[in-house]
């Protein structure tokens, strides 16, 4: 029997600009991305809804404050009301939390610096539909890429609700306990600051730890291991078909890979 | 009738704006105690009584203006407006 493809959907709020890449990494997990604009009052029929990093309306007033009024997210809420599954990477975590889907918020880092770079982080929990394929204390390398991540932890937060964190010594931006991604309380909403929608392709270097084969954007529905070597020899050829794909300096161990010259 | 919302980090929230500017106030020699950043928002607004007016503004502040969780607001009426 043919396997049904999961369509998701990637909400586009003026000012994202992770959204390309957020459907880039489900088309590359085997999803069917949808793309979902801000205006729209519906949603399509989807099996998961995905709002992308950037900086949804210049990120006035408060990060995520504006974009939660904006029509889509009023769909996305009802979606979510009704059991469906809504993962908010770094702007779409702060949206997710304005929006009160999620606990707490996320203010300006501790450091005042906008902070880009690769951070472990620690799996807490592994019983939700975004980190089923984790094992429990596994550790995860994702690029972090914001300005405001310091988490706000609500003192009345069940400590069951911390899904992930920054693995000691790894915490970027001071956020209390450490927090790098909570799951709503049902468990269908999930929201992170670490982006792992870059952390799919072994030309970005993430070859070595192509976690998302076991982990996060996938889908419940079906998550196989599309990062075989097979698949990053293709994405390999693609982009250096294109013109663009030249590795930044020659490394062992990754097949197929030639210079772009 | 016009008014100013002034909204500012609860007490013991981090805020790190704060701390950024206590600190260069010290090093340029002003000795102060705790600077706390917040922001400042002028709205003009239809209502014709204070009270209707003050109400409003209320409803603005916890729905978007302020962050319930993190942040205090404080309304000011100009009277005259």
């Amino acid at each position: 029997m043919k396997e049904t493809q999961p369509r998701i959907g990637v909400v586009v709020f003026p000012g994202s600009n992770d959204d390309q890449d957020a459907a880039w990494a489900l088309g590359a997990l085997g999803a069917e991305p949808v793309r979902v604009w801000h205006g729209d009052e519906a949603l399509p029929q989807l099996d998961g809804v995905v709002l992308p990093g950037g900086f949804s309306y210049g990120d006035y007033l408060r990060a995520g404050a504006l974009a939660r009024f904006s029509p889509a997210m009023q769909a996305v809420t009802e979606f979510a009301a009704e059991g469906g599954l809504v993962l908010g990477i770094c702007n779409g975590f702060q949206i997710l939390c304005e929006a009160g889907l999620l606990p707490g918020i996320l203010r300006p880092n501790a450091s005042l610096q906008f902070i880009c770079r690769d951070v472990t982080v620690v799996v807490e929990r592994t019983d939700t539909p975004f980190t089923a394929r984790c094992e429990p204390g596994q550790e995860l390398v994702i690029p972090v890429k914001h300005g405001e991540g310091c988490y706000y932890l609500p003192p009345d937060l069940p400590q069951e609700q911390i899904a992930l964190r920054y693995a000691p010594g790894h915490n970027p931006n001071g956020s209390e306990q450490d927090v790098a991604g909570v799951v709503s309380a049902e468990g269908n909403v999930f929201g992170l600051m670490p982006h792992p929608e870059h952390a799919v392709d072994p030309l970005l270097g993430s070859s070595p730890r192509s976690w998302t084969r076991r982990a996060s954007v996938s889908t419940p529905a079906r998550s196989s291991a599309l990062l075989s070597a097979p698949y990053a020899r293709r994405c390999q050829e693609r982009a250096f078909a294109r013109g663009r794909g030249a590795p930044r300096a020659p490394s062992a161990g990754a097949p197929g890979r030639g210079r772009a010259e | 009738m016009k008014a100013t919302v002034l909204v500012r980090p609860k007490a013991g929230i981090l805020d790190p704006q704060g701390e950024a500017v206590e600190s260069s106030l010290r090093q340029l020699g002003f000795p102060v105690g705790e600077a706390r950043v917040g922001r400042v928002i002028d709205l003009e607004v239809s209502a014709k009584d204070p009270s209707s007016a003050r109400a409003e503004i209320e409803r603005m502040c916890e729905r978007l203006l302020a962050n319930p969780l993190i942040e205090s607001y404080e309304i000011e009426l100009a009277e005259d407006g």
